[in-house]
């Protein structure tokens, strides 16, 4: 990303992409550790590495935008609004959880911050996605659906079955393609014929664009411009961008299919030391501030955990309720 | 007998049988560099190499598409669908293409095929990822349905499923892939089809359970052994096809039967179980057949009230109480 960051935003904005990350950082580590003390458990998926897409990609919607995520979706919430207590909460399974402790880690779903859910199911939520899309289409709204989903996923029928919804009907979905390069331990290019994600999307006359992952004012400028095109045009775009996750697929993988050194070049490009050199670089903010930052996310999620530990087990009634209306 | 997990005795069982037949093929999503996401795999990259033990992109449907096309062209694939759960994504291959194309050619044509599935609940993954969906498959004609509940069984039925001629649907439970029992070293040791197991003998009562469900019925025989009741426990191995025989003269001798299910009791198969016993042990049975089920909801997350969506040893106990204070 060329260019002078001031230019381009505000100190506010930068400084609260630069909140934003360390806040989903600071979540998702302290996820592990309570994984591993047992307070969390079943599947946990951290977001750690790409959380420039998330909070890049979501300052470019409007809060009225529908979004949805797959099962790596903590940060997709939170970054969207929903508050670490709540989701914690629901990673330990307790009543106060953002799903009463039903969904867990994979389930987020907060709809008063139209986040439409993470969904467990590889392409489960692309149908979903075209699916909301047309209902505000058709209720004239001004709202676009942005849909997140893993590279792995392109390879479900429903990624194609929806794709060429989405542009026969033309629906307003911008789909952002988190290419973190594996799809567990299958490397991208074992599971997908055309490895470059983004050409995939010719055969549905979408247009499309490749991003830098790790950096969250180039998702930013880009998912900003997507949604414009899509708002305007009501047709669907997408967006592949390229990014790592640090950790193995779920906290019971130790990623062992790939080298050390890869991860390593990866991890020097990490979008949080990325940002802030930058921030200090350009003079935007000067360490004491950015200290002041990291302190105060650490105590937003020591305060999440202690909620959540806290807080109490749903009351075995709970499993009889919610099922019809 | 060695003793072995019975992760360990279903990757020996498909050692044995690739070995045996170069035919025999696997794949499915992160089976081969990765060894399967529940490592049931392990090893077998390394040994048969990678035109015979294959990683796959996340297809389920295509997954047991390429199973039918690929046995009707002469290979024994063995497919992994990462779980139970993923097979909803491949119900038309599975019931519409795998379980129709001997019947509908004829019998021309015959597609020997194993689509293994992990499942069942219990380990908190959330509603989407704890399911039990074996009566789905037991509906459906055309195919064979098993779910081994031991160490041995597992080998034997693996066996017995790659080499015969129909498709398979092989069932796992996750929680009992650390469990331990002897198998066999014999590699002729087969499992055949519709021969359930007395797993127990006993006098009282009849516990029918599959999978690990006929654990924790031999888990609740031993507790009740200690208040004087005496269980037999069948375990069905196989859920097609079904061994009616087996369990009717065990309940004809018992008089009781308790059906322990994982799967959710409405239209679930102990509702089936019990009613082939209502039509053949009626002037025989002391008592009302007893079901204990998965309850009717999707699977919560929170440990706390997912425990009591699942079948658990001390209900199957009360159960059994249940049913000797009840008489016709
Ligand atoms: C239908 C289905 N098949 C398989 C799985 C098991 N599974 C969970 S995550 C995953 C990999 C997905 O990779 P990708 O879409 O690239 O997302 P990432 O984990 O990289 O974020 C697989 C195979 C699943 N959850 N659903």
């Amino acid at each position: 990303m060329a260019g002078n960051l001031r230019e381009l935003l505000s100190e506010e904005e930068l400084l609260k992409f630069y909140e934003q990350m360390v806040v989903c950082r600071e979540f998702e580590e302290s996820c592990a550790e309570q994984y591993s003390k047992g307070h969390i458990t079943g599947f946990l998926h951290l977001y750690s590495g790409q959380e420039a897409v998330a909070v890049g990609c979501t300052a470019g919607l409007k809060q009225t935008d529908y979004v949805l995520s797959a099962y790596r979706d903590h940060a997709q919430a939170i970054v969207r609004g929903a508050d670490p207590k709540r989701v914690m909460a629901e990673l330990f399974g307790k009543a106060t959880g953002i799903c009463k402790g039903k969904g867990g880690s994979m389930h987020l779903f907060a709809p008063e911050l139209n986040f439409m859910g993470g969904y467990a199911i590889v392409g489960g939520q692309f149908p979903i996605a075209v699916g909301l899309a047309w209902g505000s289409q058709l209720q004239e709204q001004d709202r676009i659906t942005a849909c997140f989903f893993g590279d792995g996923s392109m390879n479900q029928g429903t990624f194609h079955e929806s794709l060429n919804w989405a542009r026969l009907w033309d629906l307003p979905v911008l789909f952002i393609c988190e290419n973190n390069f594996y799809g567990i331990g299958t490397e991208v290019h074992r599971a997908s014929a055309q490895a470059a994600l983004h050409r995939r999307t010719c055969g549905y006359d979408i247009p499309s664009e490749k991003v830098d992952g790790m950096d969250v004012v180039a998702m930013y400028q880009a998912t900003k411009r997507a949604a414009e095109w899509v708002r305007e045009r009501q047709r669907p775009y997408f967006i592949e961008a390229v990014t790592y996750r640090f950790r193995g697929h779920s906290m019971s993988d130790p990623a062992k299919y790939r080298s050390s050194s890869e991860a390593d070049v990866w991890k020097s490009r990490d979008p949080i030391p990325n940002l802030s050199r930058r921030l200090l670089e350009e003079g935007i903010a000067d360490q004491a501030r950015l200290d002041q930052i990291n302190q105060a996310a650490l105590a937003q999620v020591r305060e999440a955990v202690r909620f959540a530990e806290d807080s109490p087990w749903p009351e075995d009634a709970e499993v009889w309720n919610d099922i019809y209306v | 007998m060695p003793e072995m997990t019975y992760r360990d005795a279903i990757n020996l069982a498909l050692k044995e049988e690739m070995r045996r037949d170069q035919k025999v093929v696997v794949y499915g999503e992160d089976v081969a560099l990765y060894e399967g996401a529940f490592k049931v795999t392990r090893g077998l990259l390394s040994e048969f190499g990678e035109l015979r033990v294959r990683d796959c992109p996340i297809s389920e449907n295509t997954i047991v598409g390429v199973a039918v096309g690929a046995a009707m062209a002469g290979v024994r694939p063995v497919a992994e669908l990462m779980t139970v759960n993923f097979a909803l994504l491949a119900m038309d291959q599975i019931v519409n293409h795998m379980a129709k194309v001997r019947y509908m050619f004829g019998g021309q044509i015959s597609v020997p095929m194993v689509v293994r599935m992990p499942g069942g609940g219990g380990s908190q993954l959330g509603a989407q990822h704890s399911q039990s969906l074996e009566s789905y498959f037991m509906h459906c004609p055309g195919m064979l349905v098993a779910y081994p509940a031991t160490p041995a069984d597992a080998k034997g039925l693996l066996k017995s499923s790659i080499r015969t001629d129909n498709p398979v649907i092989f069932l796992e439970h996750e929680l009992l892939y650390n469990s331990k029992g002897e198998v066999p070293e014999d590699p002729e040791y087969l499992v055949p089809f519709g021969k359930a197991s007395i797993m127990r003998q006993g006098e009282a009562v009849t516990l029918i359970g599959y999978g690990r469900m006929s654990i924790l019925c031999l888990q609740a025989a031993q507790l009740l052994e200690k208040e004087g009741v005496s269980c037999e426990v069948v375990d069905l191995r196989t859920l097609s096809p079904l061994d009616t025989e087996t369990f009717l003269a065990s309940v004809a001798k018992t008089g009781r039967a308790v059906v322990v299910e994982e799967c959710w009791r409405n239209a679930g198969l102990g509702g089936d179980i019990a009613s082939r016993i209502y039509e053949r042990c009626f002037d025989t049975l002391l008592a009302r057949v007893k079901r204990i089920s998965g309850l009717d909801v999707p699977m919560p997350y929170s440990r706390k009230i997912e425990k009591i969506c699942i079948p658990q040893a001390e209900g199957i106990v009360q159960g059994v109480r249940d049913l000797l204070n009840e008489s016709y």
